[in-house]
């Protein structure tokens, strides 16, 4: 937000301020604009309160700017600085209006002569590993997507421990976490750190690893940027997560790392599936499965009725043929029947029983018997002899 | 085998389900192979809470991992 004081009057006029509106003004102005800034420089007078708030200045060659630092961030900063003593602080500009005053509300103070060194050494080990390439981007491996077994290197009764074991239990109880326990500051942490994450690799079936710790001071991190344990994490067989303190702090360890979470917690996520995704997938899955099966068996009917109706057709051709057969041999039997041969006029003789009188034998004299002709029966008997 | 294993076989399956050019039978095969395989994924998922190991070595240099409760 900008704030801009409107242009002076010539005049008393009515647009006159009063203080407060003036002071609120400018500390809007003041307050709007800056963020929260790391500034360096050296302290003079510092006064700690028995309410626990510390007062000091902050100067250089040129200016100095008072500074306030209330009890609660004053207490993380161990005993007052003396004069002279130089440090960063980390202050929001803002202005005291009961007095009217500029000044700097500190949250954090950091002797510059301890964060020389350290930030020496940092500097000098990322250096290392930048050449040794471990911080490259072709070396970072993707997660599995459905791991089940999960390597946590970490403190074993610390807030990182729990937080990670109560988020892969929410979302993805099937799976396996092993922790693998480290000092993660202190006196050994480097070399226990190191330990740990080499044994990750002799761990049967471990398919992602977290290294993490809680957040803590920049000097209780220390471990994760040392050398040795930068080195045994690009080792791991398996992809790796690194999750170490907050959000704002990066550690050797989350550029090594094939991934970077800000908290332990997040690694967790990141490092299992969600239980109720993969069952919607399964879901998904067995509705396609049903569905596959039916369309592969209406399949099968289809062509099973385009057979029948084939076979339907088949059966009809040679139905059909043999019905004209049937009709031509009829015809060729008709050629044959003895009635054709009445019609030229020959005649049949047929015994009372019906049966055909072929021999003189079967002529009794006197005998009556009926002559089969063209268009009938007519009766006639044998003369008597 | 593991529910990642599972399901690129449910994939696997469902898809040359949803091809045409699978024989009936082997279909029928398919099927009954996806069923199981559903039934396998759900069950591992359905593992009532996460399982935590710690691990140590011992003086011998062999791992020895054992359950730890809560």
């Amino acid at each position: 937000m900008t704030y801009s004081l409107p242009l002076p009057a010539i005049a008393p006029t009515d647009e006159v301020w009063s203080v407060t509106r003036l002071t609120t003004s400018v500390k809007r102005l003041v307050e709007g604009e800056l963020m929260p800034l790391w500034i360096r420089g050296e302290v003079v007078g510092c006064k700690a309160w028995s309410s626990g708030h510390w007062y000091f200045s902050l100067r250089d060659r040129s200016s100095q700017v008072r500074c306030c630092m209330w009890s609660r961030y004053a207490q993380t900063a161990g005993e007052p600085p003396k004069d002279g003593t130089e440090v960063f602080v980390l202050g929001k500009p803002g202005i005291y209006e009961a007095k009217g005053e500029f000044q700097l509300n500190v949250t954090r103070m950091l002797p510059t002569a301890g964060i020389g060194a350290a930030q020496r050494e940092l500097e000098r080990v990322k250096e290392l590993l930048q050449r040794d390439g471990l911080f490259d981007l072709a070396r970072k491996r993707p997660l599995p997507e459905l791991a089940c077994a999960v390597a946590v290197v970490t403190s074993a009764d610390g807030a990182a421990l729990r937080d990670i074991i109560h988020v892969v239990g929410k979302r993805w109880p099937c799976c396996r976490v092993v922790v693998v326990s480290a000092r993660v500051q202190g006196d050994g942490a480097v070399h226990a750190l190191a330990r740990a994450l080499r044994l990750v690799n002799r761990i049967p079936d471990i398919e992602v690893c977290i290294l993490g710790r809680g957040g803590g001071g920049r000097e209780d991190l220390a471990a994760f940027n040392a050398e040795t344990v930068c080195r045994a994490l690009a080792e791991v067989r398996v992809p790796t997560i690194s999750a170490v303190g907050h959000e704002t702090d990066v550690s050797l360890t989350d550029l090594v790392a094939d991934h970077r979470a800000p908290t332990p917690s997040a690694a967790a996520e990141m490092a299992v599936a969600d239980r109720r995704e993969v069952e919607r997938q399964l879901d998904d899955l067995a509705a396609r499965l049903a569905g596959g099966l039916g369309s592969r068996t209406r399949l099968a009917a289809e062509r099973l009725a385009r057979t029948a109706d084939r076979l339907q057709g088949a059966m009809a051709s040679v139905l059909r043929r043999e019905r004209h057969r049937a009709e031509r041999l009829g015809g060729q039997l008709d050629a044959l029947s003895p009635l054709r041969i009445l019609d030229r006029g020959y005649a049949v003789p047929v015994g009372p029983d019906g049966h055909v009188l072929k021999r003189r034998a079967e002529f009794a004299p006197g005998a009556p018997f009926r002559l089969r002709v063209a268009d009938g029966d007519v009766p006639a008997r044998v003369e008597p002899s | 085998m593991s529910i990642a294993k599972d399901l690129t076989r449910l994939e696997e399956i469902v898809r040359k389900l949803e091809a045409d050019d699978v024989e009936l039978d082997a279909a029928l095969a398919l099927f009954e192979e996806g069923v199981a395989r559903l039934r396998a994924a759900r069950e591992r998922l359905g593992a009532a809470e996460v399982k935590v190991q710690t691990v140590l070595e011992e003086a011998g240099g062999d791992l020895r991992l054992s359950d730890l409760d809560g």
